[in-house]
C-alpha cells in the first residue's frame, strides 16, 4: 500500500484495491486462494519460501558433513574408533555409509530441491512479468501446475529421506545405483523425486519462453528488455531443452532398477558410462541453469545502485545465449576417466569456449562500476562479493578443464571447492543479493540495511573460510565424499568446519533480518533504489493485476544518463530512517 | 430457468447458443491483450512441448543407436521376431488418423462443428486400432512366448545372448509411445465432448483443437521413426 499522506502520480482505480498480499477473506479462504492462485507472484513467494526451507534443509545436512570432518576417524590398536559422528562403535562401516547418505543428501536436496528452481521460480515468476509489463506469464495455470509439480517432488525426495535417504551420491552413477538398496524403495523414491522436479522445470521454462516472445508491453522490443529476462530467456531454453534427457535418463534407470533391462548392466550387455553421458548431457547443461539467472539478477543490481547504464548491454545478452549454446556441448568435461583421449581432448578444448561469453560478462560488469555512483548497501555488497567469488570459481574451473592438470584434481576437493564458488559463490550470492534489492518490491516492507550488510560480511568470511581451504586440501591431494583423511589435512577441515559456523552465522543474520522486516519493518516506497526497470513503476508491494494502467515503455531499462526513475520524489514519498536510497 | 437451491448461477442449457463455452461467447484470458495473442502464445506453447517430447524419445532412440553399433546380430535377430505387416498397418492407421485431425482443425475453422466431431470420431477410432493391433498381435502373443523386457525374458530360443536388450528397447520404446497414445487421445476425447455439448470450438476459437492436433501429430511422427528402425531394419 502506498503511503497515503501526499499525492502520487500513480493512476488510481475509483477503489483502493489492496496489494496481491492484502487478505479478503477470513483464514480459511485465504488459505484456499493462496492453494488456488494463478498469480505469478504469489505462486513465486510460495516457491520462495519453500527453496529457502530447502536451502535450509541442505544446508543441515552440509553442517553435519562438515561436522564430521572436523576429526579424522582413526580405529586404535584395540579397536577403539575415535572422530565418527555417528556409527555403532564396532566398525567404521556403518558410520561411512551415514556419511554417504548425508552427503548424498546435502547434493541432492540442493541441486534438485533449492538451486534449480531457486532464481527461476522464485524470482524469476515474480518479477518476469512485472519487468515485461504484463499482467501475469502467458499461462497462469500451467504456472500453478508447476509449483504442485514441485510440492510433489520434493515430497517424494523428503519420503525417501525419512525412510533412511540414498548413499549414491546426487549422481546415481550406476551401477551402484541399480543394485543398492535391495528393497527399492529409497533409491526409487529419491530418483523419481527428481524425474518429477523436472517437468516443474520443463513447464516453468516453457511458460517464461512463451512469455517473453509474446507479453512484452507495447514500445519494449528485445533489447529494450532488462538483461534479467534476457538471462531468464537463456535459462528456459536449457530447461526446455536440457531437462527431458534427465528425465528419460531417470526412466531408464528405474526400468533397469525394477525390470533388469540391462541397458546400464555390463553382465546383459549394457553399459553403466552410458548412464554417465545421459546423466550429463543434462547436468552439464543445468549448471548453467543455475547460474544464468543469478548473473542477470547481477546485471540489474550492478546498474541501479552504481547508478549507471550496463555496459555492454547487448554483448552481455548474447553472452547469455551464448553460454546456453555452448552448455549442451561440454559434457564430456565430468567423465574425463570414463572416455578415450580423443574424446577428451575435444570435450577438453569446447570446455575452454564457455570461459569465453562469460569473460565477457564480467568485464562487462566491471566496466559498468566504472564512472558510476556505487552505493554501499547489502545488494551492492552481494554484487561485488559475486563477481570476486564467482571469478574465482569460474577461473578454478580451467585447471579442471585442462586434461594434464584435471589428471591430479579429478575427484579431488578442489573440485568440490570450485563448484561450490561457482553455485554458493555465484548463484546463492546473486540470490541473496537479489532478495535484499527485491524485498521492498515482493513484501512492501525494507529490511535494516546495517543488519544485512553484517550478514552479507558474515557470509562472505564465512565462504571463503569453508571453501578457500577445500582449494588446498584439493591441490593436495585430499578425495572427495571420503568421510576421513590423512592426519596432514587435520587443520585444513577444522578451518573449513568454522567457515561453515560462520556461514550459518550469516545466514541466521539474514532470516531474522527478513522475519523482523516482515513483522515490523518501515514501509516501502514504490521505488526504494531508484530503478528504471518496470517493476518499480507500480506499488510496493504490487497491486494484483500488477499495474494500475496499460503500460506504455518510453525509455531503456538503464537509461539513468537521461531518465528521472519514477516515485523517487522525496517529497512524494518521505523516507523513511533507512539509508537504502540515494 | 429458477431452481430450488437459489444460490446456483443459471447457466443455459449445455449446447445452447448462450452457453458461455459456445464458440462464439468465449473470450480470452485477462492477461492476454486480444485472442489473438492468446492463440498465439498457446501454439508457441504446444511447439515448446512438442519439443520437449521430441528430447525424451531422443533418450530411447540413442540408446537404440548405440545398442545397435555394439550388437549388429542381436539387431537383427530380435526385428527379425517382429512382423513389418503389423507395424505397417500401424504406421497407416495413425497417417491416417493425422490426415483426418488435421481435417478436423480444418473444419473448425471453417465452423463445420458436425464434420469436426467425425473428424475426431475417426481419429480416435483410429487411435483405438493402434492400440488394440498392438496389443493383440504384438504384445499378447510376444508376451505369452516370452519375449518380454528384462528380466522377464524367458524366449528360450533366443539365437544371440544380446537379445534381452534389443527386446527391452523394444518395449521401452513402443511403450512409452503407447503411453503418448493414450495422452494424445485423451486430449482429443476432451475436445470431442465440448464439441459435441457445447459446439465450443469456430471459426474464431479452435486453439484446443489446433494444440491437440498438434500433439497427436508428434505421436504420429514418433512412431514414424520407431516403425521403420525397429521393424523394417535388418
Amino acid at each position: 500500500m502506498t503511503t497515503a499522506n501526499t499525492a502520487h502520480e500513480l493512476d488510481h482505480d475509483h477503489h483502493d484495491e489492496g496489494s496481491y498480499l492484502t487478505p479478503r477473506g477470513g483464514f480459511g479462504y485465504t488459505v484456499w486462494n493462496w492453494m488456488t492462485t494463478v498469480d505469478h507472484k504469489k505462486i513465486g513467494v510460495m516457491y520462495l519460501f519453500a527453496v529457502l526451507f530447502m536451502f535450509f534443509l541442505g544446508g543441515v545436512a552440509a553442517l553435519v558433513v562438515r561436522l564430521e570432518l572436523l576429526e579424522p576417524v582413526r580405529v586404535a590398536a584395540d579397536g577403539t574408533i575415535t572422530g565418527q559422528l555417528f556409527g555403532d562403535g564396532e566398525s567404521i562401516a556403518t558410520g561411512n555409509q551415514i556419511y554417504n547418505r548425508v552427503f548424498t543428501l546435502h547434493g541432492a536436496i540442493m541441486v534438485f530441491m533449492f538451486i534449480i528452481p531457486s532464481v527461476p521460480a522464485a524470482l524469476g515468476n515474480f518479477f518476469l512479468p512485472l519487468m515485461l509489463g504484463a499482467k501475469d506469464v502467458a499461462f497462469p495455470r500451467l504456472n500453478l501446475f508447476s509449483w504442485y509439480i514441485y510440492v510433489s517432488g520434493s515430497i517424494f525426495g523428503i519420503l525417501s529421506i525419512i525412510l533412511g535417504g540414498v548413499d549414491t551420491g546426487w549422481t546415481f552413477y550406476t551401477p551402484y545405483s541399480t543394485t543398492t538398496d535391495a528393497d527399492h524403495w529409497r533409491v526409487l523414491l529419491m530418483v523419481l523425486a527428481a524425474f518429477v522436479l523436472g517437468f516443474s522445470s520443463i513447464l516453468t521454462g516453457l511458460n517464461f519462453i512463451v512469455t517473453t516472445h509474446k507479453l512484452r508491453a507495447p514500445g519494449m522490443g528485445w533489447f529494450d528488455m532488462p538483461l534479467f529476462i534476457w538471462a531468464i530467456y537463456a535459462t528456459s531454453i536449457i530447461q526446455v531443452l536440457a531437462t527431458p534427457v534427465i528425465g528419460i535418463t531417470l526412466l531408464l534407470l528405474i526400468f533397469e532398477r525394477l525390470f533388469k533391462v540391462g541397458i546400464f548392466d555390463p553382465g546383459l550387455g549394457g553399459d553403466p558410462v552410458l548412464y554417465q553421458h545421459f546423466f550429463w548431457f543434462y547436468s552439464h547443461p543445468v549448471v548453467y541453469v543455475m547460474i544464468l539467472p543469478g548473473m542477470g539478477i547481477i546485471s540489474e543490481m550492478l546498474s541501479v545502485h552504481a547508478r549507471k547504464h550496463i555496459f555492454g548491454y547487448r554483448a552481455i545478452a548474447f553472452s547469455s545465449l551464448g553460454i546456453a549454446a555452448v552448455s549442451f556441448i561440454v559434457w564430456g568435461h565430468h567423465m574425463f576417466t570414463a572416455m578415450g583421449e580423443l574424446a577428451s581432448t575435444i570435450f577438453s578444448a569446447l570446455t575452454f569456449l564457455v570461459a569465453i561469453p562469460t569473460a565477457i560478462k564480467v568485464f562487462n560488469w566491471i566496466a559498468t562500476l566504472y564512472k558510476g555512483s556505487i552505493a554501499i548497501n547489502t545488494p551492492m555488497l552481494y554484487t561485488l562479493s559475486f563477481l570476486f567469488l564467482f571469478s574465482i570459481g569460474g577461473l578454478t574451473g580451467l585447471p579442471l578443464g585442462a586434461l594434464a592438470t584435471d589428471l591430479h584434481l579429478h575427484d579431488s576437493y578442489f573440485v568440490v571447492a570450485h563448484f561450490h564458488y561457482v553455485m554458493m559463490g555465484g548463484t546463492v550470492i546473486a540470490f541473496i543479493g537479489g532478495l535484499h534489492h527485491w524485498w521492498p518490491k515482493m513484501f512492501g516492507r525494507m529490511y535494516n540495511e546495517k543488519a544485512g550488510m553484517l550478514g552479507c560480511v558474515l557470509v562472505f568470511l564465512g565462504f571463503n573460510l569453508t571453501f578457500m581451504t577445500q582449494f588446498f586440501l584439493g591441490t593436495q591431494g585430499m578425495p572427495r565424499r571420503y568421510a576421513s583423511y590423512v592426519d596432514e589435512f587435520t587443520t585444513l577441515h577444522v578451518l573449513s568446519t568454522w567457515g561453515s559456523w560462520l556461514l550459518l552465522a550469516g545466514f541466521l543474520v539474514h532470516l531474522f533480518n527478513f522475519i523482523h522486516s516482515l513483522v515490523a519493518g518501515p514501509k516501502a516506497p514504490p521505488n526504494p533504489w531508484g530503478g528504471l526497470t518496470l517493476e518499480w513503476e507500480t506499488e510496493s508491494p504490487p497491486i494484483e493485476h500488477n499495474f494500475h494502467h496499460e503500460v506504455l515503455v518510453k525509455h531503456g531499462p538503464y537509461d539513468f544518463d537521461t531518465v528521472v526513475p519514477p516515485h523517487c520524489d522525496e517529497r512524494e514519498y518521505p523516507l523513511p530512517e533507512n539509508p537504502a536510497a540515494h | 430457468m429458477a431452481t430450488i437451491d437459489a444460490q446456483k448461477p443459471d447457466l443455459p442449457a449445455p449446447g445452447s447458443k448462450s452457453h458461455p463455452l459456445y464458440w462464439k461467447n468465449r473470450g480470452f484470458a485477462h492477461h492476454f491483450r486480444n485472442a489473438d495473442e492468446q492463440f498465439d502464445a498457446c501454439k508457441l506453447g504446444m511447439w515448446l512441448f512438442l519439443t520437449t517430447e521430441v528430447l525424451l524419445f531422443a533418450g530411447i532412440f540413442c540408446a537404440y543407436a548405440i545398442f545397435r553399433m555394439l550388437y549388429p546380430e542381436a539387431w537383427t535377430a530380435g526385428s527379425h521376431h517382429l512382423d513389418w505387416r503389423f507395424g505397417g498397418l500401424n504406421t497407416i492407421v495413425l497417417l491416417f488418423s493425422s490426415w483426418t485431425v488435421a481435417s478436423g482443425v480444418r473444419a473448425a475453422q471453417m465452423g463445420n462443428n458436425k464434420a469436426l466431431i467425425r473428424n475426431l470420431i475417426i481419429t480416435l477410432i483410429c487411435a483405438a486400432l493402434f492400440v488394440f493391433i498392438k496389443l493383440k498381435f504384438e504384445y499378447i502373443p510376444k508376451l505369452s512366448m516370452g519375449k518380454a523386457p528384462g528380466t522377464f525374458f524367458s524366449y528360450p530360443y533366443a539365437h544371440d545372448p544380446h537379445e534381452p536388450l534389443w527386446w527391452s528397447i523394444y518395449y521401452i520404446g513402443t511403450g512409452i509411445h503407447a503411453l503418448h497414445v493414450f495422452i494424445g487421445a485423451g486430449l482429443l476425447i476432451w475436445v470431442l465432448v465440448r464439441a459435441i455439448r457445447y459446439e465450443a470450438y469456430g471459426p474464431t476459437e479452435y486453439t484446443m483443437v489446433e494444440t491437440s492436433a498438434l500433439y497427436w501429430h508428434l505421436v504420429d511422427l514418433v512412431w514414424i521413426f520407431l516403425f521403420p528402425l525397429l521393424y523394417l531394419i535388418h
